[in-house]
């Protein structure tokens, strides 16, 4: 279910690293607390956007998500699938509905973030 | 986003059901009730285009008996009891003595000496001490919720799959009306009422039977595509159907005119509760209208958002959401009634920006008529 290579924040926040680029998710434990996603709101390219800082919205057909950011960077790229289908943040949060592609300021802010276990060991927690 | 604690919560019948489902549980008014199970969006839709099945025995009810109990329906409410024939429901507003609500309710005619009413669930206790200082009739009053479990079956198939389990003749009963019936052996005020817009049915009977009625209604209509459904799609359903949810449109501070609920309001019944006031206020014209608005750029107007006109803050959004049948964002607000004029463009103030939405015509859906 949640990818070994991905870290993760208490926030429901993914990101995978490769080289200096951080691409950010939502987990699927936060689709499935949203419900039926119909709006993504993301930044645009060239944004900054700074750890523990709301970059994007997420509006469910009952609730509306900020989302936080994982590491601080600079948008490179941002989904545009999502405009158009925003309901794949439902059906395959952790691929296809990545948020936001970041060149990561600190490469190294990632080793800070949850692990799999430690992310699976939190979400475990909230669900008992 | 938190679990809520459901030690101290009240519970339906159904409520172990639900979890077997796996529905997403929410407190709603102090109950712990299913807000969705497959998604509110499929809810939503199997309901608009084939049956939904809604588990609302959180509803309250009260019922009335006595010779004199039209009296008292009459004094507390403000639509016409008196006009209901034997079998006959009827959509009212329970009023304060200033001609606001209550609450607002269903009032069943089950016979001259004996009304039943729907209350809502949070609303319960408080209406039926309401309607309790207000008894100066030989009447005998009974705040009666916990007797009974609700079920809605809603949507274009409801009819024909409540009919597999009761003899009565669903098809002769007209919308706003009821009998009592079996319903798979259970006796049940079987009616053709709803809070979604799509014809259908909403049977009461003792709880005990609950798990049996759930399980045999949904086998049955599960091979058609009805699905279970939460208070999620109801709140969606209802908003598309534009009516009124308590609360949101309607509270203490609001009256049936300011609403557009004026066709429950009869002055000319005889005295009720506000009803001086009532029409002292129907004279001086109103204060605010409540209107039905879309979104005209992508952003969602959810309920509280402030709502300007030309600049000037203008009131707020009384219920807003995305519409999954007509697929919009939809609402509802109260707006100076000079405004309320179908084409006028207000100002939303979301997450810190403006976004423009029209006022329209409602209802926002209006189900086709049958062929």
């Amino acid at each position: 279910m949640y990818p070994n290579d991905y870290r993760y924040t208490k926030e429901h926040e993914w990101i995978k690293v490769s080289g200096d680029t951080g691409t950010v998710g939502i987990t699927d434990y936060a689709q499935h607390e949203l419900g039926d996603v119909v709006f993504v709101e993301l930044p645009a390219v060239g944004a900054k956007v700074t750890k523990g800082q709301l970059f994007g919205t997420i509006e469910s057909v009952k609730a509306v998500s900020e989302i936080y950011a994982p590491v601080s960077g600079e948008v490179v790229e941002a989904n545009q699938a999502l405009s158009s289908a925003p309901e794949i943040v439902n059906s395959d949060p952790h691929s296809a509905a990545w948020l936001i592609k970041i060149k990561l300021d600190n490469p190294a802010d990632v080793s800070a973030l949850m692990d799999v276990a430690a992310y699976q060991a939190f979400i475990a927690e909230k669900e008992a | 986003m938190t679990s809520p604690s459901t030690t101290q919560l009240r519970k339906t019948a159904l409520n172990a059901v639900h979890r077997r489902l796996n529905a997403k549980m929410v407190d709603f008014g102090g109950w712990d009730m299913p807000v969705e199970y497959s998604g509110i969006i499929a809810e939503h839709m199997a309901t608009r285009t084939v049956a939904g099945l809604f588990d609302v025995s959180h509803m309250g009810e009260i019922e009335i008996r006595g010779e004199d109990a039209l009296d008292l329906v009459q004094h507390v409410t403000c639509n016409d009891a008196a006009k209901l024939a034997m079998g006959q429901a009827q959509y009212s507003g329970l009023m304060t003595e200033q001609g606001t609500f209550v609450d607002d309710l269903l009032v069943h005619k089950i016979s001259g000496d004996h009304y039943f009413l729907c209350v809502n669930a949070g609303n319960q206790d408080q209406d039926f001490e309401h309607i309790k200082a207000h008894n100066r009739w030989n009447v005998q009053l009974e705040n009666a919720g916990s007797r009974y479990s609700q079920l809605a079956i809603q949507g274009p198939k409801a009819l024909g799959i409540l009919q597999h389990f009761t003899t009565a003749l669903l098809s002769s009963i007209p919308y706003y009306h009821f009998t009592l019936g079996a319903v798979d052996g259970v006796h049940c005020l079987i009616a053709r009422t709803g809070y979604t817009g799509e014809d259908g049915f909403e049977i009461y009977f003792a709880p005990e039977h609950s798990e049996r009625l759930w399980s045999k209604i949904l086998d049955a209509g599960s091979s058609q595509g009805m699905l279970p459904c939460g208070l999620g799609a109801r709140n969606t359903l209802r908003l598309e159907a534009s009516m009124c949810l308590y609360g949101h449109e309607i509270d203490t501070t609001t009256t049936p005119w300011e609403a557009g609920l004026g066709w429950i309001c009869k002055l000319d019944k005889g005295e009720f509760l506000g009803r001086d006031i009532l029409a002292q206020k129907k004279q001086q014209g109103l204060e605010r209208a409540l209107v039905g608005f879309e979104m005209l750029d992508r952003l969602i107007a959810r309920d509280g958002c402030p709502l300007s006109i030309d600049g000037n803050p203008a009131g707020r959004v009384t219920s807003g959401s995305p519409a999954p049948f007509l697929k919009k964002n939809i609402g509802m607000a109260y707006v100076p009634p000079a405004f309320k004029k179908p084409g006028n463009e207000v100002t939303l103030e979301i997450r810190g920006k403006a976004a423009t939405a029209r006022i329209v015509p409602m209802p926002f859906y209006k189900r086709p008529k049958p062929v």
